[in-house]
């Protein structure tokens, strides 16, 4: 037992300070909102500006303090600030699109920024989480307001229908994870993923074979991160909820749980799991690819934009671990690179979809004909969105696909990237499809419609993103390098 | 071989987690899938506390973890059995086969 010090208190508190300003401000919005003292509007505004002092803070810690806190279970490394940064981005996007969904709501409106908040609380913990109960922990925070959210329209049956798959869905993959974690802390006797690799290097290294327990307990691991990340063959559920969900937290469920679940995965895997490469690369190699092809060949025949996108988001993953099967600091830039492109394109073309829904009460990728005509705004966006999230120049989408094609390539995963390449143009198949649709209708609609303004400024930003992504991707790549090195083991 | 050891739990707690991968997938009642997913997570926590004595009898980690699981499965409980009410409100009933308004 070390004796209490209050520099080391002060300095462990300071590090979570964001996560302690946005779970608190994330309470009183929840609390005001549940005594009917708030109208929803404020909320909303209330919580914008709850992310941005979070970011504020954020900023703080990460020029004030440095490494570990709490005894090495909580760490604000560069790794932690690069997706911290992409998830609050995430949720004020969210937050910002949520306001006309929220307006017809019957009851409860704010709340709904209240359990938004509360989400990112989770996902921030998660992407700074070095120690696997922590990490778990983090994790059900983050799903359990999930599954309220996803089952927000209440008089909305498929909303329902959506919350209940998820709910159980999440349930079994929480289990199933945390029975890879149990295995995983029998093995090595503690839950600390750095202590985890000495532990798999001193006991199995020198002997040459792996334990069977030791591979059970990865592929555990790897099957409970499946499913939070939607890779196939664990994706069931997410085309359901997607489409049931409301849309706003479609593009939340998308973009920032996804972006904490890759995080947390780089941490377990690149750290704890990384001298049991043997095991689990291959495994990894198999459902990026599974994913890929399943996801774009799935997508094709979607009538529903939403699910089409979630589709699309499920070969996206695979896309993403294509870079993990590097396992270098590369490998890792590689996919935070892809997971900050598609943060924009993604949330952007939920947002389009939003906009688009709002004035028409359509989802159906038939009713998107001739949006040229009706909102020139809307179709360009939406155009310049999918673009990016079929990997065509100069958008983002492109320049992250290259990166973690050319990853993989230099550990010789030449089929794997052939594959991708493959896929990626089965995937530009079904995105151009949409465009054509949109511009060169068959038959003329008539209506022309506006958009309202905080999605166009939501819109705006999310285009900015995927351009500067796309063309002058310097810096930020510096940025992601940086971060990956620092917490990369040489190998 | 004297008396019960690690291996004993171990089996139990697989066993346990069988039974329950099993009855998720084969029950219909959505509140019999939860309590399958209870099962799951109880097997986890044998397997936790089972760790705990006989590999690091020293600390208290795997005890821990398992009274954080049992929290956040009560949490997780919670907030499914408000879905499958509402679920209840719009079905009139909990068969997880009916509830397909939305195919796979």
């Amino acid at each position: 037992m070390t004796p209490f010090n209050l520099t080391q208190f002060y300095a462990d508190w300071a590090t979570i300070l964001p996560e302690c300003f946005l779970l608190l401000w994330a309470c009183v919005i929840t609390g005001a909102a549940v005594m009917g003292r708030t109208d929803e509007s404020k909320s909303g505004t209330f919580a914008i500006w709850t992310i941005i002092g979070t970011l504020a803070t954020a900023v703080w810690v990460a020029v004030t303090q440095d490494g570990a806190a709490f005894g090495g279970t909580f760490v604000f490394d560069r790794l932690a600030v690069v997706f911290k940064e992409i998830i609050l981005a995430g949720v004020i996007l969210t937050a910002a699109a949520s306001v006309g969904t929220v307006s017809r709501l019957r009851a409860h409106r704010g709340e709904y920024y209240g359990m938004i908040l509360f989400s990112a609380v989770g996902m921030m913990l998660m992407v700074s989480a070095t120690e696997l109960l922590t990490l778990y922990i983090a994790l059900e925070l983050s799903t359990v307001t999930l599954f309220v959210l996803a089952a927000y329209h209440k008089t909305n049956r498929k909303s329902a229908e959506a919350g209940l798959k998820y709910v159980i869905l999440g349930g079994i993959s929480s289990a199933i994870l945390l029975y890879g974690v149990a295995i995983l802390y029998g093995l090595t006797g503690t839950t600390e993923l750095a202590k985890i690799s000495q532990e798999i290097q001193r006991q199995f290294m020198g002997s040459g074979s792996f334990p069977p327990g030791l591979a059970l307990a990865l592929l555990l691991i790897l099957a409970g991160f499946g499913f939070k990340l939607a890779l196939a063959p664990f994706h069931m559920w997410a085309p359901d909820v997607y489409e049931g969900a409301p849309t706003p937290i479609t593009a939340f469920l998308s973009v920032a749980s996804k972006a904490a679940a890759l995080a947390a995965f780089l941490r377990v895997f690149f750290v704890g799991g990384q001298p049991a490469q043997l095991i689990w690369i291959q495994a990894i190699a198999a459902l990026a690819a599974l994913a890929m092809i399943v996801g774009n060949a799935t997508a094709i025949v979607q009538t529903n934009i939403k699910r089409m996108l979630a589709y699309s988001s499920v070969a996206q993953i695979g896309y993403m671990l294509v870079g993990a099967v590097a396992l270098d600091p590369w490998g890792a830039t590689s996919i935070s690179y892809y997971a900050m492109a598609y943060l924009f394109a993604n949330m952007g073309a939920f947002v389009c979809v939003i906009a688009f829904a709002e004035r028409t009460g359509s989802e159906e990728i038939s009713d998107f004909s001739g949006l040229s005509r009706r909102s020139p705004i809307l179709a360009g966006f939406f155009a310049l969105f999918l673009l990016s999230l079929a990997g065509v120049p100069p958008t983002a989408g492109f320049l992250a696909k290259y990166y973690v094609f050319a990853a993989a390539i230099q550990k010789g995963y030449l089929w794997l990237v052939l594959v991708g390449v493959a896929t990626s143009v089965v995937a530009l198949y079904y995105y151009a499809t949409v465009i054509m649709k949109m511009y060169f209708p068959s038959e003329q609609t008539e209506g022309g419609f506006p958009v309202a303004r905080t999605l166009t400024i939501v819109l705006a930003v999310s285009a900015l993103g995927v351009l500067l992504l796309g063309i002058i991707p310097g810096p930020v790549v510096d940025w992601i390098k940086a971060a990956a090195q620092s917490f990369v083991p040489p190998t | 071989m004297e008396g019960i050891g690690l291996i004993h739990y171990l089996t139990l707690s697989a066993v346990v987690f069988c039974i329950g991968v099993f009855g998720m997938l084969t029950r219909r009642n959505a509140i019999g899938v939860l309590m399958s997913i209870e099962l799951m997570f109880n097997a986890v926590n044998i397997t936790l506390v089972a760790f705990a004595r006989y590999v690091t009898p020293a600390t208290i980690t795997g005890q821990v973890v398992a009274i954080f699981t049992i929290a956040v499965a009560a949490a997780e409980a919670t907030v499914a059995l408000a879905i499958v009410l509402l679920i209840y409100q719009h079905h009139r009933g909990i068969d997880v086969d009916r509830i397909n308004f939305m195919k796979w």
